[in-house]
């Protein structure tokens, strides 16, 4: 069911046409062409009812409750089926209205549960409330007739219910399926009196293609399709509007509150990023909000061998202050560093990097898109002149050529993969470049154009080979680029790339990908309409990461692909607020919004209002803090909400390094896998405890809001605040918005964005400033932020990580839709009903020269390291290459990944690493190790016994 | 000597009647005594108590036998049938027999007269002259022919096929569809099917011409899976007239193309609905969708489509070849042309009977039915099938005309009669009713789905004589829902059969004090 808060509309709004006036029951009333009568009547508050109809969904027009008469037309025509039309006149009440509906709903109740007092939706039912507005007063049909209240209950789903004693048959469930999440597990089984809904193949939920997103569960209008937890917790009393804690997409949520107990989250209708859409992570996984692993007192202990001690707040503060500013003092001001959180909110990022700038005099500050979309940073901010993607979501509906490469969007941005999936099925062109076969490439209604399967660390090969055939076969879009490049630059390319060594053919035997299917793609990109870019990882954590964003930005401007709606170069950014950390100035060298340290007056205006001597010295990048760590020259490290020993890449020397620091602080929700090496844990806050900002893969700045207290006590920012005012640099917001207010005066993107702003506008896309006083949802749309647009020479080199007769296969590594990341939190929810564990995926040749079946124990060695994981036999990766996921700490997928990074940024090369792959009887080492040490981790003691020891 | 022509049906109803075994035996009996035949195997001239009807090939014409059963075969060659002498099965000149005599024949006029699948015997009987009239005319001239002549869908809604046509030739788009309704699925109709075995080639042409007119290239007759016998005829027919440059991307070198293929359905009444006929098309599940937007601007995959019944295009060949003017000047009021009737249920001579509109009820009944089968006096006609309304005897005087026949609440839908004598209990008739919406309801509006269920209830209720005053007001008002409420016409006409019979049969609802039903 819908938000307690939300009202429905009926139809979906229409945003384009012309205006027509009507008249219903007398009152004029305006609408645009191609609105349903019955939204023209509910926008001028007049109330049809209706049980089939939502606005989520496309009007069916199957319950016949929404019945009026329309002068001219003959018979009761539905009012969400009619549309508007310039002088029509509608009755929605009168005596034969009145008595056709209220026999439809005797119908309706005739064979439905009378348990109303103690059903789930009881006050928020439809089925409830219509019989009410029809005036149903008797069912003289009795109960005794053929019924469906003896249909089974379908709990098998962790999350909600399937009652289909419940069911009104209204095809909701089986549209929302179809229309918005596009999976179409569901379906009208059976006709006539006998049609039930079924998932797949009359299976259960839980064993069909559902993927628990929780559209079904948001259209149902009756109990039918419940969350498990409003079954347990009964109706909300009030809601808040708040922004998911998972990935980029940035989800709009409304979390349902009793008092300060979450009852349920309900996407938001009119969240700009998701319009009322969401996926298993952000709508059910949020248990471990409230898991008991949560860490909710401060922690201390002088050696990672001792037992925690919980303490105060003050001397956990207290104590790490002194360690940093005793390090300092021993070892020098470079000695220490931090790095900020892509989970927090800006305004907590931001205060985080400050403290390191201000407080700690340096500028060692870095973040998690070190390991991710920094390619991207550097790689958009060169050619286009801005960090960020181009667009807003919607923009695809506008594309007719979608390009993805290197990304998995129905795994790694599900609600925004439900957008695009609808934009194909209504005729877009697709094209894939992945080494593996996503479920993109062929899913019900969803069939790729053209997908290119190349071999991993290749990418820049197959990008100029594409940008070969644009060049030679006369597809540049001459006018476009004379007017908004660098012609010099763009005339260096175009030599470059028209090289015959850059050819689909030359490059055929690079990428594996025949010439053909490169040379058709690259027309159909080219010559296609709208042709927008979409990447994620698989771009980015390369060799030569930044290269291809490089070559990604120079295919969009030679096509003309920039600068619109419908186009665009599309990093489907990780985290929910990566965009955000980078915008704050999580990155060494820059301020925020992306100004360089070494520029004076920028720094002088920081110095300035911050009131502190600011290094002009870019610092250093989180490998080179570990390498410094190692050197005994970095000593000291206050990480922030990132879980670096188990994302980053070789765990092993990862380890070394942590262990070699004298004071590790991690402020984190959970005692994670960074924390076992860590001196001072600081209890974190989630994002139900905070106030603040996170900002998505679109720009888009949306407000986090507070609905329960933070469980040790304090939200993050506020733990930071402590942290300063303990090292001498005093800091004194008394909320989040004072720190919003700060960023916005010193960062010329952000100068129109307020809290108050955004309580007005929903949410807003930067830049957002006197120029775009509401923000900007497309960027560069009449010149480049740079001025002109930059191309630049992406020459392929190939990765020093090769495939050898010890290492012949090459792995490669991505994530699972319902597990996220390191899994710190989805491991901590009913999730891992859906993947228990992570597993390597093998082709069967190489499965079957292997002598693998799946299943069994597979031990892999790389370079770095070895671990073993279970195999799954799959053709989805083609022969040479294999695949995991690295979602549990067990696994050791990082483990295995190597030291390579991306020559211009340091972005792990995580997506290319030369295995080898064996059957063994056991698992290996690694998780025997994991055990060993982690076990002991988890000694702490209380801090009430901390107090009566002598 | 050259061989003598015998014809033997090789209509389904021939053939259940033994047909196969009929022309079998003839073969036998003809090489036995050294006779040369040539055995046609033509369409069911539509006297379906005679069948299987053999026609014997002579100077005078051709010379009916029936019906011939395998066992009668020795027989009538002993008397020397294959010269067309006198015998007790023996009807006389085919053409002179009264049932066809008295008929108007146009748009079955070559079925049981040609071979269904010789494309030379279709060209030979006048097939074709409507393609090469609709080539040499524009889109627009066409579709005004088909509006001059009056013809109006003969599926059951009686919407003007011209104004229809005239809807997709104005819809803008590269791709549109011609559909043929072939899923006849009303009780006691068989005119569609007749037609398919019987004279394919004219339904192939009136959808080509259809296409021509409305700027179609794909047509697709959707078949109901339980008519093998039309699929066989109806593919045969359609890689003829392939081969001989009638579909295909250049139609007899005109330029324009029309292709066609036959889809099956599986067996749902609910798919002869036109938008459920589509989603069934489309590969869906075969439900009602709603209208607005009509098929014609929006239709099989979303694309301008004309979706018309069988003989709805099987008649616009001789309305292009005859013109407006012939085809208009048959018929009554705004009903014009001709009607092919089903006679079927207890009635003497049943079969197919294509007549101009305008006659009686009981015209039809008695001068060409012949009256009940039983001998019995008729009580109940029902027309238009399962959703029609049933007729009283007081009702026999109203005209077949879609006008007329709506202005008693009833319906001449595709003009199908089912008889019943004065054995029937109506009561039962209205029960049934209501039992076949439930088993044929899509489910997707309530009123069909639940009322279908709710209504069997009510009836058996009111039957038991369970309150039965009180089962009646609860009868009307689930009527009204469904009629008033219903998403299309399955739900919205079910109650006709039920109401009819409950205001023209109140006796047989109220007399009762056991449900005899259950007896």
């Amino acid at each position: 069911m819908l938000s307690i808060v939300e009202q429905d509309f009926g139809t979906p709004q229409r945003s384009t046409g012309k205006m027509v006036t009507l008249t219903i029951d007398g009152q004029e009333v305006q609408a645009l062409e191609g609105t349903s009568v019955m939204r023209a009547a509910a926008e001028a508050g007049l109330k049809i009812p209706k049980l089939c109809a939502t606005d989520q969904l496309e009007a069916f027009g199957s319950c016949r409750l929404c019945l009026v008469q329309i002068d001219g037309m003959k018979g009761l025509p539905a009012s969400c089926t009619t549309l508007v039309a310039e002088g029509m006149k509608v009755t929605t009440q009168n005596k034969q209205i009145a008595d056709v509906r209220r026999g439809v709903m005797e119908l309706y109740i005739s064979d439905h549960p009378l348990d109303c007092l103690t059903c789930p939706a009881n006050g928020h039912c439809e089925l409830q409330d219509m019989a009410g507005v029809v005036g149903l007063r008797e069912v003289r049909y009795g109960y005794e007739g053929e019924n469906h209240l003896d249909a089974k209950k379908d709990e098998s789903n962790p999350y909600f219910t399937f009652d289909a004693s419940k069911c009104i048959v209204c095809s909701r469930c089986v549209r929302a399926c179809d229309e918005r999440q596009g999976t179409l597990a569901l379906t009208i089984q059976g006709r006539g009196f006998g049609s039930k809904v079924a998932a797949s193949q009359n299976e259960s939920f839980m064993d069909s293609e559902c993927v628990s997103c929780g559209a079904c569960v948001q259209a149902c209008p009756t109990a039918t399709l419940s969350e498990k937890t409003l079954i347990d917790k009964g109706q909300a009393e009030h809601s808040a509007v708040t922004t998911c804690a998972y990935c980029g997409v940035g989800c709009s949520f409304r979390a349902e509150m009793k008092g300060e107990e979450l009852v349920r989250m309900v996407p938001n209708m009119n969240g700009m990023a998701n319009h009322g859409h969401s996926c298993v992570k952000g709508r059910f996984a949020i248990g471990y909000t409230t898991h008991p692993d949560r860490i909710t007192k401060p922690m201390i202990r002088a050696k990672i061998t001792d037992a925690w001690r919980e303490v105060s707040w003050e001397e956990a503060i207290g104590h790490a202050a002194s360690e940093l500013k005793r390090i300092q003092a021993k070892y020098g001001r470079e000695s220490i560093g931090g790095i900020t959180s892509s989970r927090c909110t800006n305004e907590e990022v931001y205060l985080v990097q400050k403290l390191i700038r201000a407080g700690f005099g340096n500028n060692n500050v870095d973040t998690c898109a070190r390991v991710c979309h920094s390619p991207t940073g550097y790689g958009l901010k060169v050619t286009l002149g801005e960090s960020a993607g181009t667009q807003n979501f919607d923009s695809v509906m506008k594309a007719d050529v979608i390009f993805v490469i290197g990304a998995n969007p129905t795994d790694g941005h599900p609600v925004f993969a439900s957008q695009m999936k609808r934009r194909i099925r209504q005729g877009a062109k697709l094209i894939i470049g992945d080494p593996r076969t996503i479920d993109l490439v062929q899913s019900p209604h969803i069939q790729a154009d053209y997908h290119l399967k190349l071999r991993p660390g290749t990418n820049v090969a197959l990008i100029n080979s594409i940008s070969h055939v644009v060049a030679t076969e006369g597809l540049i879009k001459e006018d476009f680029v004379s007017d908004r490049c660098e012609m010099p630059s763009f005339n260096r390319w175009r030599a470059f790339v028209s090289e015959p060594k850059n050819s689909p053919e030359a490059m055929e035997s690079v990428t594996g990908v025949p010439a053909a299917t490169v040379r058709a793609a690259a027309r159909l990109f080219a010559t296609g309409g709208n042709a927008a870019i979409y990447y994620g990882l698989g771009v980015t954590e390369h060799a030569q990461g930044s290269t291809m964003v490089l070559g990604i930005a120079n295919l969009a401007m030679a096509t003309g692909n920039v600068g619109r709606e419908g186009v665009g170069v599309n990093p489907l950014r990780g985290q929910n607020n990566v965009q955000g950390s980078c915008d704050m100035g999580s990155m060494p060298h820059e301020f925020p919004g992306y100004r360089h340290v070494s520029d004076a007056t920028v720094r002088e205006m920081f110095e300035q209002n911050w009131d502190a001597v600011l290094s002009s010295e870019p610092g250093m990048r989180i490998p080179n803090m570990l390498e410094a760590a190692l050197d005994k020259e970095f000593m000291g490290i206050y990480i922030n909400g990132e879980d670096i020993v188990q994302s980053d890449p070789n765990t092993t020397h990862v380890a070394a390094a942590m262990m070699a620091m004298e004071c590790v602080i991690v402020q984190d929700i959970f005692l994670n896998e960074t924390a076992k090496f860590a001196h001072v844990l600081l209890p974190g806050s989630t994002f139900l405890e905070k106030d603040g900002t996170f900002t998505n893969a679109e720009r888009r700045i949306s407000r986090v809001r507070k609905v329960m207290q933070p469980k040790g006590g304090y939200s993050d920012w506020q733990v930071t605040q402590m942290l300063a005012n303990a090292m001498g640099y005093p800091m004194n917001y008394s909320h989040p918005s004072e720190i919003m207010d700060e960023i916005a005066r010193l960062t010329p993107t952000f100068t129109g964005v307020s809290f108050k702003r955004l309580d007005e506008l929903g949410s807003i896309q930067w830049p957002c400033n006197d120029a775009a006083p509401t923000g900007t949802p497309t960027m560069h749309i009449d010149k480049f932020v740079r001025g002109k647009g930059q191309f630049m020479i992406t020459e392929y080199v190939p990765t020093i990580e090769k495939v050898t007769a010890k290492y012949p296969l090459i792995l490669t590594t991505g994530r699972i839709l319902s597990q996220y990341n390191v899994g710190a939190q989805t491991r901590r929810t009913e999730n891992n009903q859906w993947h228990s564990e992570d597993r390597i995926e093998i082709h069967p040749h190489d499965a079957e020269d292997r002598g693998i079946h799946d299943g069994d124990w597979v031990g892999m060695t790389s370079r770095a390291g070895e671990t073993v994981l279970r195999a799954t036999v799959t053709d989805r990766v083609q022969p040479g290459v294999v695949y995991t996921t690295f979602h549990f700490p067990e696994s050791g997928a990082n483990v295995i990944t190597t030291d390579n990074s991306d020559w211009a940024t340091n972005c792990p090369e995580y997506k290319v690493t030369a295995v080898q792959a064996v059957r063994v009887n056991q698992p290996g080492e690694w998780p025997q190790r994991f055990r060993a040490f982690s076990e002991p981790q988890m000694n702490v003691v209380p801090a009430a016994d901390v107090f009566v020891t002598p | 000597m050259s061989a003598i022509k015998i014809y033997v049906p090789r209509d389904a109803a021939a053939r259940s009647l033994g047909a196969d075994g009929t022309a079998e035996a003839i073969l036998a009996e003809a090489a036995r005594h050294g006779i040369s035949v040539q055995l046609i195997r033509n369409g069911s001239r539509g006297m379906l108590w005679l069948e299987p009807l053999v026609e014997i090939e002579t100077a005078a014409g051709r010379v009916a036998y029936g019906p011939v059963s395998a066992a009668d075969v020795p027989g009538l060659f002993k008397a020397n049938f294959t010269a067309g002498s006198a015998h007790p099965l023996a009807h006389g000149l085919t053409a002179e027999m009264p049932y066809l005599k008295n008929q108007e024949r146009l748009t079955y006029a070559r079925v049981g007269i040609t071979d269904p699948v010789s494309l030379s015997d279709y060209q030979q009987h006048d097939g074709f002259r409507g393609l090469h009239a609709a080539l040499t005319m524009s889109p627009a001239d066409i579709v005004a022919v088909v509006t001059d002549s009056g013809l109006r869908g003969r599926g059951g809604a009686a919407f003007p096929a011209g104004i229809k046509w005239k809807t997709v030739l104005g819809a803008a788009g590269p791709q549109k569809y011609i559909v043929c309704n072939a899923d006849e699925g009303d009780s006691g109709t068989f005119s569609d099917r007749m037609i398919m075995e019987g004279d394919p080639f004219v339904l192939i042409e009136g959808m080509t011409i259809a296409g021509i007119a409305t700027g179609a290239t794909q047509g697709y007759i959707y078949l109901r899976c339980e008519y093998p016998d039309a699929h066989k005829a109806l593919n045969e027919a359609i890689a003829s007239a392939y081969g001989q440059g009638y579909l295909g991307a250049d139609i007899l070198g005109s330029g324009k193309r029309f292709d066609l293929e036959v889809r099956l359905g599986a067996g749902a009444y609910i798919c002869g609905e036109e938008t459920a006929l589509l989603e069934s098309l489309e590969g869906k599940r075969g439900q009602v969708r709603f209208k607005p937007p009509l098929p014609a601007l929006q239709g099989l995959f979303g694309k301008p489509t004309v979706i018309n019944n069988v003989i709805t295009l099987a008649s616009v060949p001789i309305i292009l070849d005859k013109g407006a003017e012939y085809y208009r000047s048959f018929g009554m009021g705004r009903s014009r042309g001709t009607l092919p009737l089903q006679l079927a249920g207890n009635i003497k001579h049943g079969g197919l009977v294509e007549k101009a509109f305008g006659l009686t009820l009981r015209e039809v009944l008695y001068d060409i039915g012949g009256g009940s089968l039983s001998g019995r006096p008729i009580r109940a006609v029902q027309v238009g099938g399962p959703l029609g309304a049933y007729l009283p005897e007081s009702q026999f005087d109203t005209p077949l005309d879609y006008e007329a026949f709506a202005g008693i609440k009833a319906m001449l839908g595709h003009g199908g009669i089912v008889v019943f004598d004065d054995s029937v209990d109506m009561a039962a008739q209205a029960r049934y009713a209501m039992e076949f919406c439930t088993v044929e309801s899509c489910g997707k509006c309530t009123p069909c789905r639940i009322g279908s269920t709710r209504g069997v209830e009510v009836i058996d209720r009111m039957l038991s004589g369970d309150n039965p005053v009180k089962q009646e007001v609860v009868l009307r008002d689930l009527c009204e829902t469904m009629v008033h409420g219903s998403l299309c016409a399955m739900g919205g006409l079910t109650p006709y059969p039920v109401i009819s019979a409950l205001n023209h049969f109140p006796e047989d609802f109220h007399t009762r004090k056991t449900n005899a039903l259950n007896a």
